[in-house]
């Protein structure tokens, strides 16, 4: 009787993957068995490692599948997983500072942050819905506990439990979603998929199985009309924690969108562009509208990032190469304008206690006007006026959008920013036209760096965009062969 | 000698002149020490930088070529290579007299907040260095998108200006100019998005040569029209700047009425009448129609004001409605008024702004009835508001009078009608100015408050002395000026009217019958 015989799979695509999560693991026993508080150590390892990770996602093989195709790299996963670990790492690095402030400083917190980045890594190279689900979860159940971590807050609490019920509905038509595809196509895999879509019919059950994966993700990225708990989690959560919520699991969403819309779904491009038409459209608007209301400013944020997906949205909406170059620059950009002004609301503390009204921020100009220089900067580029970086991530999205005949789009898109404007002018009003409030603390070195580096990158990623739309391009590419 | 020559033709001098007050900027932000020292560098530095720029700013004045249209000094450098899209500077004679009066007026801006800016005043420095190289790079671009990233860049340090340093509802009117022009651009930037895939490229001379079909040149033409209407401003439009300028601090309503209405007289003369022929004829009666409304309306609403500033923010508007008129009228005559115009407003209404603000920064008040009687103890500055005020009406001799002559006989070959209900406006300019005058400077001086005020002081006196220089010299001998416009003004009427002329017979302009009738 013959042994079957079972091949092991190749491993060497999935390396920074296996890392991060051997290192997770290992991670866990150390903060058990050292008696000190290990935070601080914890989490530069896990930079480390994450920057190892990015080292070995960049120099991996390229265009491999692997693990009987549920895992895929290729270019695209390559630029989508370095910019993810990118923002992990530099939200880190405020929740650190921030952590040993509050003094809630424990190891578990950094390691959280290392499995939910591994669930985007995974749903970036997912090649199957199945895989997709499962990296998803990874990420997403990490999140919940990240939202409550701060357990003795109510609020906080209360924001974890809000996010976890949520998001696991939204969990809940992905699968479903899933579940109809994969009864009207007969195969979960990207390629199948694909294959199955091209030849058609694509019946209606199929057509309604995308439209619930579009909800299901759409919830994840927080666009309209999937939107609602992003106001109160952002708000609720601990601010650094925000700062997570808003970056990485974002990038990683809408990289994962760009990826099942034009890989398995391409051929039926007419039925969920519109779909995506309405989302990009009602989150541009409810985002610049919505927050102008507000007076928190972290839930000015969430409105922000609302905002800022229904622009990437629009790239989605192209469907095409320049489409997904404009989204993936638009991307970069947005991480660091977002890690810049999260590190200005950590630096909001005043005698030692932080502080998150958007009044707070009055006469900051006067009292400390470095900070308010680099909230100015960041601000001006998230509303895209020239010369900032988010001029030309706006830029790069609306010349995608005219090329490909979506005018009143790109009109609507246009006339939101005008609203939108009004919000980011809001700040650098309360900031330099008012008297000024009292003074806050002198912001952490390292909070203070990232802070300035994020600044200054804004003018710098205006004037040398090259190399990064140029890694951009490479990417879409490498989407559009795979 | 030659080394010397031969060194300042190679230099990037745009790029020189363009970027040295970010350097200067730059070099403020580096200034250490406690708020006074720090002030009084700040003011220091940003003097020489401006000073310097303007010298700089002499030599491609000095170097210009007078006979030719074509582009000078010209630079390039790769930007974003996936567009095609490249830092490219160069001026031709249209342009090349704004950048001078950006780089004449900026110093003159940093004199005269000298004294009366005691808040912030590093910050201050700062934000009108940057407008400088935003206004100064606007009117080099040679690229579009790099001309849009100048023309909305400019927002920036303006918004702060109006806000942080300016009075009364500073905070309104700074989001009102902010939102309204922001508004407007947007929708030039979609134009310009729809261009470039049209062209191919958004190098300036090239969408020049670019032939866009008739269906399109009307839309594009409305989404500039978007833009340029509201920063010239053009009535009804025009709501932001008599607020804008009222809570400006008197340097900020300088440049505001100095070189931004400018850009958007530039916009039509660089992109609307060059590149869509068509659309500029077909909606040339509706910019006559707003123009001459413009002139009257606001003419009138100026001769009601009680505050010295609104008054002369109306001025402006009316001013302003000469040179859309002398640019779709499209003569030789109309389009070289409009320039001059462009330029003689730029100086006078910043020289009239500052004589605002002298005598505001003695009585802390705008309103035109607490004064009275200012000849008899302030007759240097009666001197100076009296040469402004005649060559806001347009007296002979002075810059004023060059403008609108030239712009009202081009368009009388164009429009009698238009040219005459125009006409009108500079009799109801000299009523208004002429009463302002009156109210402020003569009759019985009664007040006591206004009896202690002191004569302009030497300061003072080297802000407004060159001004007048320049007025009367644009006035007595503008050929010094015509010259350096001329080629370039005949070629693009040359080109609009040849692309015209092909297609003469297929346009019929937007309300002719009306226009034939008045006729």
């Amino acid at each position: 009787m013959p042994i079957p015989t079972t091949e092991l799979p190749s491993f060497i695509a999935a390396y920074p993957e296996i890392l991060m999560a051997v290192s997770a693991l290992a991670l866990l026993m150390l903060g058990v068995f050292r008696t000190k508080d290990s935070t601080t150590l914890v989490t530069w390892i896990i930079v480390v490692v994450m920057a190892v990770a990015a080292g070995l996602a960049i120099r991996g093989t390229h265009d491999f599948q692997t693990f009987n195709h549920l895992f895929v790299i290729n270019g695209f996963t390559i630029f989508a997983k370095v910019l993810t670990l990118l923002g992990a790492g530099l939200t880190l690095l405020l929740i650190n500072d921030w952590a040993h402030d509050e003094k809630i400083a424990r190891f578990e917190l950094p390691i959280l942050v290392l499995f939910a980045t591994l669930g985007m890594m995974l749903m970036i190279s997912a090649n199957d819905l199945i895989s997709l689900y499962v990296g998803l979860e990874l990420q997403s159940l990490s999140l919940y506990v990240l939202a409550a971590f701060h357990r003795d807050s109510q609020r906080a609490t209360e924001a974890g439990v809000k996010y976890f019920v949520l998001g696991a509905l939204a969990s809940g038509l992905l699968l479903y979603g899933s579940s109809l595809v994969y009864g009207f196509a007969g195969t979960t895999n990207f390629d199948g998929l694909a294959a199955a879509v091209k030849s058609g019919p694509n019946t209606i059950g199929i057509i309604v199985g995308v439209v619930f994966v579009i909800a299901g993700l759409a919830f994840k990225v927080s666009a309209v009309p999937f939107h609602m708990w992003t106001p109160d989690v952002y708000e609720g959560a601990p601010t650094p924690i925000t700062a997570f919520f808003s970056i990485a699991p974002k990038i990683a969403g809408l990289c994962l969108f760009l990826r099942v819309l034009v890989g398995p779904f391409a051929a039926m491009i007419e039925q969920w562009q519109q779909v995506i038409i309405l989302i990009s459209i009602l989150s541009m608007a409810w985002g610049s509208i919505a927050a102008i209301a507000q007076k928190s400013i972290k839930r000015l944020m969430a409105y922000s990032s609302i905002g800022h997906v229904g622009y990437a949205l629009i790239g989605l909406v192209v469907g095409n190469e320049e489409g997904a170059r404009g989204l993936l620059f638009y991307l970069l950009v947005y991480l660091f304008m977002n890690v810049g002004t999260f590190a200005v609301i950590l630096s909001m503390r005043v005698k030692g206690k932080y502080v998150e009204q958007i009044s707070d921020l009055a006469g900051l100009s006067k009292n400390n006007p470095g900070v308010a220089m680099a909230l100015a900067v960041l601000m001006f580029s998230m509303a895209g006026i020239p010369p900032m970086a988010g001029f030309l991530g706006k830029f790069y999205i609306f010349v995608a959008a005219v090329n490909a005949g979506f005018v009143t789009l790109a009109i609507v898109g246009l006339l939101a920013s005008v609203v939108g404007a009004y919000y980011y002018l809001r700040l650098i009003k309360i900031m330099y036209f008012d008297e000024p409030a009292e003074a806050f603390d002198p912001p952490g070195l390292t909070t203070g760096i990232i802070m300035a580096v994020s600044s200054v990158l804004m003018l710098v990623f205006f004037i040398v965009p090259a190399p990064l739309v140029n890694g951009a391009e490479a990417a879409a590419k490498a989407l559009f062969l795979g | 000698m030659t080394a010397l020559s031969n060194f300042i033709t190679h230099l990037p001098i745009l790029s020189a002149i363009t970027f040295l007050p970010i350097v200067g900027a730059l070099f403020i932000l580096m200034i250490r020490g406690d708020a006074e020292v720090v002030a009084r560098q700040s003011r220091y530095v940003a003097l020489w930088t401006t000073l310097f720029t303007f010298l700089l700013s002499l030599v491609i004045w000095f170097q210009f070529e007078n006979g030719t249209a074509n582009f000078q000094f010209e630079e390039r450098f790769a930007w974003l290579p996936q567009y095609k899209i490249s830092y490219h500077m160069g001026v031709d004679g249209i342009s090349m007299l704004f950048v001078l009066l950006s780089t004449f007026l900026t110093p003159i801006c940093i004199l005269a907040s000298w004294e009366s800016i005691q808040k912030m005043v590093r910050e201050y420095m700062i934000a009108f260095l940057v407008l400088e190289t935003m206004m100064v790079g606007m009117f080099c671009a040679m690229d579009m998108v790099l001309f849009y990233v100048f023309f909305e860049g400019v927002l920036i340090p303006m918004f702060l200006i109006i806000g942080v340093w300016g009075g009364g509802r500073r905070v309104y009117s700074a989001f009102k100019f902010f939102l309204y022009t922001l508004t407007g651009s947007v929708l030039l930037l979609v134009a310009l998005l729809a261009m470039y895939f049209q062209v191919g490229t958004t190098d300036i001379p090239e969408m020049m040569a670019f032939k866009f079909s008739r269906d399109i040149q009307f839309w594009l033409w409305l989404g500039m029209f978007a833009s340029f209407a509201v920063k010239v401003p053009m009535w009804p439009v025009h709501t932001w700047l008599p607020d804008a300028h009222v809570d400006a601090p008197t340097a900020g309503s300088v440049i505001l009425a100095g070189v931004l209405l400018k850009m958007g007289g530039y916009g039509f003369l660089r992109f609307s009448l060059p590149m869509l022929p068509d659309a500029s004829l077909y909606f040339a009666p509706l910019v006559f129609g707003l123009s001459v409304i413009a002139v009257i309306y606001t003419s009138l609403v100026a001769l009601v004001q009680t505050d010295m500033k609104k008054l002369i923010a109306y001025s402006s508007v009316a001013h302003m409605g000469y040179v859309t008129i002398g640019v779709f009228a499209a003569t030789q005559q109309a389009v070289e008024g409009a320039i001059f115009q462009m330029l003689s407003h730029g100086v006078v209404s910043a020289a009239l702004f500052l004589c605002v603000g002298v005598v505001y920064d003695r009585l802390h008040t705008r309103d035109i009835d607490r004064y009275g009687g200012l000849v008899n103890n302030m007759p240097k500055y009666a001197f100076a508001f009296m040469i402004f005020m005649l060559a806001s009406v347009g007296l002979p001799g002075t810059a004023g009078f060059v403008g609108e002559f030239l712009v009202l006989t081009g368009t009388f070959q164009v429009s009698s009608w238009v040219a005459l209900l125009a006409a009108t406006g500079v009799v109801l300019g000299a009523a208004y100015m002429l009463y302002l005058y009156r109210r402020v400077v003569y009759g019985e001086l009664t007040k006591s408050d206004v009896k202690e005020m002191l004569d302009l002081e030497p300061r003072e006196i080297a802000i407004l002395a060159p001004i007048i220089v320049v007025v009367m010299w644009m006035g007595i001998y503008p050929m010094s000026f015509l010259d350096v416009m001329d080629a370039s003004v005949a070629n693009l009427l040359k080109n609009y009217h040849d692309a015209l002329a092909a297609k003469a017979a297929e346009i019929a302009p937007f309300g002719s019958n009306l226009l034939a009738w008045l006729r």
